[in-house]
């Protein structure tokens, strides 16, 4: 019987493991980097152990590190969540080799699957389906995918569509490959456009037996990272399910699996056909919808395949549990922008009504899984995941329906999201149909936000602010906002982004046309547009003490987040044009130019890693680099100067 | 709606039309020529510079009314808030001739100076100005010097003058950024030199351009005449406001923060439909003061706060004038208001005490004025009216409190002195659209002068030439009371502004914060005589 468990990992997924450990009495140990030592997790934990450092490769992929804490602390087991250490074959037989419980799959399966070259070799034998490139690919095979082969989550992975490419991005990959899972073996496949991906949850014990947990549904992503996850899978025929819950039957049991694992597929819905892609040999991110729908904790179930296998006992399993009578949908709330850039910053707010918090039970309610309270810093060195938002329902379309109203209700402050884009996903009609693919979500426009709710919000944060300013006055406080005895203008605050918005202070409050003012204060206020009230609240925050203030807005409909533009701009403080400014916090990996050399628009100037993710930056005009202000291995925060390209004069002599 | 309200709604209908007529300066064509130059008016500079959400309470805004010159002087002044601090601020309207000075702008200028003298205030001239308009120089030069006088003295009396040069500023009017402790220039805006090219080529055939005799460059770079250079006109405002941020002013030299209040127990909007349309017909002040003052409140850190909004000093005797104490925005003050028109020597004895109370105390004044003069009469003259009237503006002259005076309804003959009128010199003196002020009546006016002609005619032994006298006494009439209107006086610089009765707390208020900028002590010598 495991007494305490150590979990290898961080943020929700640790806390994830802690709530079924404290469910069964088992204690807890955490392990954390310096970076996240004030969050949830760390302090939920019965002991804590600290692991020196911020970046994964000093602290969460340490296994020796890790496997001393355990020692130190007095646990009996591990479990290494998902993500860093979950799929490292040597990590399991390091904690095996310390007299520990390993929570996990044996590190020959591990091995196995993780190599992906080596698991389709396997899946092909057991008879399951796989996608077969040719060794010298032509025009005909286009387009082709590559992959990494030790990778997961999106990393590493390449589209290639025309086929002078496929050296650079086989290349690319490898990089890639080779930084965030020290091994750069990539290989190619073919590209299915329009595929979804339709994964089957198991749990083996290790004795030839498997349970099939039904099928989940990943197939809105963006660049290969799953947002929208549910259970069932929507929109397949019963019996295409069965047969993907048989060849994932049978792709466990090739290899005699312990422990919870999927096995994910490519499903051609124009075809009805589908096609091994990997298999996980951990818990996933998105096992929650599992949970809801089938009434299981697959941690506890987890443990308990692991507790056998210590003992040596063989687990059996009565059933297979029948068909799911719920739907279950899944959100991931990650802090970044528009263009998927992960965001750091102070989670000032952090509201989201929830029914449960990793548990099960009820017929209907959401279930928050987060990592993070509000106050919370959220840093740039692990992935930008905050919470996954769960629904579950008697039936999919109940479940969107209360999806969608959680999102819209929760406040965010503090940190940009994609809580608008998971809305806006939630109510296409393309998700509402069940029609969605992989690459759906990047073909999909991007929907312009509802202009009347946009202006009562800005308005609203505009008087926010003006009662925030009001309220800090030192002289003449009581006098009303912005009052004038000879009117000649009104007043206007300007948000990035948005017409400014102009009011006025009169004896009787705040004015502004089209717009019945009945309640201001610097968190709230209360609007009346055509005989319709809204309340918006508001909150103010500001990066630094006398920096742009920003407002984030939750309104009925929708939350904002406004940076107000300053009345004035110190000139010494403004950006060179030509600046090229780092898109997102991250590392410097190469500058590729060096000082007074010529570029061409387009060139690259430098390449920056973040969230393990390359990123280039571009000269933006032909012309001079007249700066360069980093070198490689520099850490560089969002938004900082990296390096000046003068524009080459237009005029000849 | 009362016809109170009806006739009052009218009046101050009217007065918003008065205050366009200063705010569109010299027009839409002038304005439009201004921003496509890429400059802001006066008053947008203003918005600028003062803090976001702040009162900007402006001075004099009709200045110049009924006269030849455009209505606001080609001036914008008023106190605002910048960085916490109360300032003077005073704006060249370049739209109007060109920001050119005529006799009106010069005399509300000096008024300005004379509210930051009195209530130590900085002062943050945005000059733009063309200089003296030539064909009036005659009422500008001489008395004009004194603007430059001003200047220098507020800076010896440590009150610090900050100059935002924003354009023109040559001749005479460069002697404004040269007086000024601060001094921003705008680049290729401000130009500021004593003799222009033409100028100069006629004195000393010396050939020169504009930029090499007043640039912000060369004033920055060269002259030192320029303590900043602005890369425009945001950037100017923003430097100045720096500036006043560095004046280590915001402790303020003068009396403890306001206490706590409450906003009045009866709503201001019922002021409209106290004044009647005929001033013969009294009002009890009694309901002005309980609907500017502060209301009831007893969450004070101070002595339990304010337990009634007035506390009626000597109700039962000369009740022709009402006086006691009340708080405005927590300010404590005093307050005498004329209830029945007439000052008897009871009045004048009840005043008299008042003020002396008052500067025992320390507490500012305000003399709300509805008044048609001290009593005249056989029984009045031998029971000593005059003694008593001269003892009230005795009293009224050589308090040493701030007082404040507000013109509700009627404030005639000495009736105006002796309730603090201009000449007075109250640190504020604001206006009802209600008003009239005049030496008496303008229907008594006309009376008088039909008397004495008549007892001229007589005395020659000449028939009075009635149809003359009726058409003599029409003319006076009329003309009196357009003269004893307040726009009228308002023009003529013998008020700070028409103000809304509505907000009229808020004009006191913001008046009383101003003058706690300073700090007083009552007048001392003798006690208090009854």
């Amino acid at each position: 019987m495991i007494q305490r468990l150590l979990v290898a990992n961080r943020g929700e997924i640790a806390r994830r493991v802690f709530a079924t450990c404290r469910r069964l009495g088992i204690e807890t140990v955490a392990v954390h980097s310096d970076a996240d030592a004030g969050l949830p997790f760390v302090a939920e934990a019965d002991h804590a152990v600290r692991l020196p450092g911020n970046a994964p490769a000093d602290t969460y992929l340490r296994i020796d590190l890790v496997v001393e804490a355990a020692r130190k602390s007095g646990a009996d087991a591990v479990h290494p969540g998902y993500g860093f250490l979950s799929e490292n074959a040597d990590f399991a037989r390091a904690v095996e080799a310390a007299g520990l419980t390993w929570v996990g799959p044996s590190p020959e399966s591990i091995e196995a699957m993780g190599s992906k070259v080596e698991a389709k070799r396997l899946m092909r034998e057991a008879g399951v389906p796989t996608l077969e490139a040719s060794d010298e690919p032509s025009e005909a095979d286009l387009p082709l995918l590559v992959k990494a082969s030790a990778g997961g989550g999106g990393r590493g992975m390449r589209v290639v569509r025309r086929l002078e490419d496929l050296a650079s991005e086989v290349a690319a990959a490898q990089a890639e490959a080779e930084s965030a899972f020290g091994d750069g073996t990539v290989f190619v496949e073919p590209y299915v456009e329009r595929g979804r991906h339709v994964e089957v949850q198991v749990v083996g014990n290790g004795h030839g037996q498997v349970l099939v947990l039904g099928e989940r549904d990943c197939s809105v992503q963006r660049r290969h990272q799953k947002v929208v996850e549910e259970a069932p899978a929507p929109a397949i025929d019963g019996d295409v399910v069965d047969a993907l819950h048989d060849a994932a039957r049978r792709a466990a049991e090739a290899i005699s699996y312990r422990g919870a694992g999927t096995v994910e597929f490519l499903y051609d819905p124009d075809t009805e056909r589908f096609f091994f892609l990997e298999m996980n040999t951990r818990l996933q991110v998105e096992h929650p919808v599992t949970e809801l729908v089938w009434d299981t904790d697959l941690v506890e179930l987890q443990l308990a395949v692991a507790e056998a296998a210590d003992s040596g006992a063989v687990l059996g399993f009565s059933s297979n549990g029948g068909a799911p009578q719920r739907h279950a949908i899944e959100v991931r709330l990650y802090a970044e922008d528009a263009s998927y850039l992960p965001q750091s910053g102070r989670l000032v707010t952090f509201e989201i009504d929830h029914d449960l918090e990793f548990a099960l039970g009820g017929e209907r309610g959401i279930r928050v899984d987060s990592g993070f309270a509000s106050g919370d810093d959220v840093s740039t060195f692990y992935d930008a995941m905050l919470a996954k938002v769960v629904a579950w329902a008697p039936n999919r379309e109940q479940a969107i329906r209360q999806l969608v109203a959680a999102l819209r209700r929760a406040r965010i402050h503090g940190v940009t999201t994609n809580r608008d884009q998971l809305v806006e996903i939630l109510t296409d009609p393309v998700f509402v149909a069940g029609e969605m693919t992989t690459t759906w979500l990047e073909s999909r426009p991007i929907s312009a936000e509802s202009p009347s709710d946009s202006r009562t919000s800005v308005v609203a944060a505009a008087l926010m602010l003006a009662a925030a300013d009001a309220g800090r006055r030192t002289v003449q406080q009581g006098v009303p906002p912005a009052w004038r005895n000879v009117v000649s203008q009104p007043q206007r605050t300007t948000f990035e982004g948005h017409e400014p918005v102009e009011w006025w202070g009169t004896r009787d409050g705040f004015v502004v046309d089209g717009i019945t003012v009945l309640e201001v204060s610097p968190t709230h206020a209360r609007l009346e547009v055509d005989g319709v009230t809204t309340e918006t609240r508001g909150q103010r925050y500001a990066d630094h003490p006398g920096g742009p203030r920003e407002v984030w807005v939750d309104g009925p409909a929708m939350s904002a987040r406004l940076r107000e533009v300053p009345r004035f701009t110190d000139p010494a403080d403004a950006v060179a044009s030509g600046s090229l400014l780092a898109p997102m916090p991250g590392t410097v990996v190469k500058v590729l130019v060096e000082a007074d050399r010529e570029v061409a628009a387009g060139d690259v100037v430098l390449v920056l890693e973040a969230m393990k993710m390359q990123h280039t930056v571009t000269a933006p005009h032909d012309g001079t680099v007249t700066e360069i202000n980093v070198e490689p291995g520099a850490q560089v925060a969002s938004g900082e100067v990296l390096a000046v390209v003068e524009e080459a004069a237009t005029t000849a002599g | 709606m009362s016809g109170n309200r009806e006739a009052m709604l009218e009046k101050l209908a009217d007065l918003d039309a008065q205050h366009a007529v200063a705010v569109a300066g010299g027009g839409e064509k002038y304005v439009d020529r201004h921003h496509a130059r890429g400059k802001l008016t006066a008053r947008e500079r203003i918005e600028l510079l003062v803090d976001p959400g702040s009162a900007f309470l402006e001075l004099s805004p009709l200045a110049g009314w009924g006269s030849d010159f455009t209505v606001g002087a080609s001036v914008v002044t008023g106190i605002g808030v910048v960085e916490g601090v109360e300032c003077l601020i005073s704006a060249n309207d370049p739209t109007v001739k060109g920001g050119a000075s005529n006799p009106w702008t010069v005399k509300k200028i000096f008024r300005a100076s004379q509210i930051a003298e009195e209530n130590d205030l900085p002062t943050i001239s945005l000059v733009e100005s063309g200089g003296a308009d030539l064909p009036t120089q005659k009422e500008i030069f001489i008395p004009g010097g004194r603007l430059f006088r001003d200047l220098t003295r507020s800076s010896a009396r440590k009150q610090p003058t900050i100059a935002l040069v924003f354009g023109n500023s040559t001749a005479g009017g460069a002697y404004v950024p040269g007086m000024s402790d601060y001094t921003v220039f705008v680049r290729g805006g401000a130009k500021v030199f004593l003799g222009g090219p033409p100028l100069v080529k006629m004195a000393t055939g010396e050939e020169s351009d504009d930029e090499s005799l007043g640039g912000a460059e060369m004033h920055a770079r060269v002259s030192g005449l320029a303590d900043y250079l602005a890369e425009d006109e945001h950037d100017a405002i923003r430097i100045g406001r720096r500036i006043v941020a560095r004046l280590n002013r915001s402790t303020g030299g003068g009396r403890a923060q306001s206490r706590p209040f409450a906003e009045p127990d009866a709503d201001p909007e019922g002021l409209l439909d106290l004044i009647p349309t005929d001033l013969k017909e009294p009002f009890d002040p009694r309901e002005v003061i309980v609907r500017i003052v502060d209301g009831v409140s007893t969450d004070s850190t101070n002595g339990g706060g304010n337990g009634r909004p007035f506390d009626e000093f000597k109700p039962l005797y000369g009740t022709s004038l009402v006086t006691g104490w009340a708080q405005l925005h927590g300010h404590p003050i005093g307050i005498l208001a004329n209830a029945q028109g007439v000052l008897f020597s009871e009045e004048a004895q009840k005043a008299t005490q008042f003020i002396q109370l008052a500067n025992q105390s320390d507490t500012p004044l305000l003399f709300l004025h509805n008044t048609t003069g001290y009593m005249v009469g056989k029984e009045y003259e031998q029971g000593g009216i005059i003694k008593h009237g001269a003892q009230m503006i005795n009293a009224v002259s050589n308090s040493s409190v701030p007082h404040l005076s507000v013109i509700m309804g009627a404030s005639y003959g000495a009736g105006n002195y002796g309730m603090n009128g201009r000449a007075y010199d109250p640190r504020f003196l604001f206006t009802w659209p209600s008003a009239k002020s005049a030496v008496m009546g303008p229907a008594q006016l006309a009376g008088v002068l039909s008397i004495v002609a008549r007892a001229a005619a007589e005395a020659k032994g000449q028939a009075y030439d009635e149809e003359g006298d009726a058409g003599m006494r029409t003319m006076v009439e009329a003309m009196v009371e357009e003269q004893s209107l307040p726009y009228a006086l308002s023009g003529m610089l013998y008020d700070d502004g028409v103000i809304d009765p509505r907000d009229t707390r808020t004009v006191l208020a913001i008046c009383l914060s101003v003058i706690a900028n300073t700090s007083w002590t009552g007048g001392k010598g003798f006690g208090v005589f009854r």
